[in-house]
């Protein structure tokens, strides 16, 4: 249950980019949590309702997306989906696996309004 | 008004991950093997630690920073043992982080060879902190129960050790060492497995020279 020290730690890339794009408001912001980073998004949707009250992020929506455990298989390059978290490889059965999604827990995009005159399209 | 999506792309633990980076830095260039301890509350870290502060004496430099939600009891025991040793006392939370660590490493000496930090008692959230450690120990207990390693993936995904401790209570537990074994290898196929007890003894020799080795590879590129 560490769900509210990752949304302070969030908050703390949040507020230092609303600064450096001059934001009035954060509306939405959009996080990666991987199946085996070890965090419940439920419980972090909480902890940022909690903690963005009087925040300039007062009214923003979190939304969450859930990369699957994904292993790359060093010996024959096969790439699977492993909902088990077992990463051997399907194809080839070599157990020497390379991580390349599950386990993380990124800050993806931060949805603002500045006071900016719309940039030309 | 404009409406406008900044696209970051950012670890949210950046800050953590860049302060445990700062410590492995420090901490290598010194020839000191920093070791995360990981496991349940109550599954012999602490045991294990005095019983490696015995086998060190004479052999090798030790200190120990020790994290737990209350209380001193920890470092003491471990000071006991002519170990010095740091309590960092989370008040609550659930785990340690790279920070905390970087708070009390200028009081921890700088000649020494192992830095053991033994993470607050919990098989879930430590798992997710890197604290600048270069081997990350597991601990599963033979009373606990050998179906853990799945039910609790990411500990043993992300640890280089397992040890399976408390191994001479086997006579008296339902615990399958192999079954265990299995389990945590087909979850993380470079697991290095050390059963031991640090009761009996059984598999603390093995442990402790594979630790030695360790610190020598390290010892060779500061």
């Amino acid at each position: 249950m560490h769900e509210l020290s990752l949304v302070a730690s969030m908050f703390e890339t949040l507020l230092d980019q609303a600064r450096v794009h001059k934001a009035k408001r954060i509306t939405g912001v959009k996080i990666q949590v991987g199946a085996l980073a070890g965090v419940v998004p439920e419980l972090l949707e909480s902890a940022f309702d909690a903690y963005k009250k009087g925040t300039i992020a007062e009214d923003a929506v979190l939304t969450t997306v859930k990369p699957p455990f994904t292993v790359r298989c060093r010996s024959c390059g096969n790439e699977s989906v492993r909902d088990d978290f077992v990463p051997t490889c399907p194809a080839c059965g070599a157990a020497d696996p390379e991580i390349v999604h599950g386990l993380e827990l990124i800050l993806e995009k931060i949805e603002m309004e500045t006071d900016d005159p719309p940039s030309p399209a | 008004m404009t409406k406008k999506d900044v696209f970051v792309l950012q670890d949210i633990l950046l800050g953590n991950a860049q302060a445990a980076a700062a410590i492995r830095r420090e901490l290598e260039t010194r020839g000191i093997l920093a070791i995360n301890l990981l496991s349940s509350p109550g599954a012999g870290k602490t045991t294990l630690l005095e019983a490696l502060a015995d086998r060190f004496k004479g052999l090798a430099r030790i200190a120990v920073i020790e994290g737990d939600i209350e209380t001193e009891r920890d470092a003491e025991r471990v000071r006991a043992k002519g170990v010095p040793a740091w309590q960092i006392t989370t008040g609550g939370a659930c785990h340690l982080e790279a920070k905390m660590i970087g708070k009390v490493l200028p009081e921890v000496p700088t000649d020494i060879d192992f830095l053991f930090i033994e993470n607050v008692g919990n098989l879930v959230c430590p798992a997710g902190y890197d604290l600048g450690e270069r081997l990350r120990v597991v601990l599963l207990s033979t009373p606990e129960g050998d179906d853990k390693p799945k039910k609790y993936p990411k500990a043993f995904t992300t640890a280089d050790v397992l040890l399976l401790s408390k191994a001479d209570l086997r006579p008296y537990l339902p615990f399958d060492i192999e079954k265990a074994k299995a389990e945590a290898l087909a979850l993380n196929p470079k697991l290095r497995v050390f059963v031991v007890s640090a009761v009996s003894g059984e598999g603390m020799d093995e442990f402790v020279a594979f630790l030695l080795n360790a610190r020598r590879e390290i010892a060779s590129r500061a």
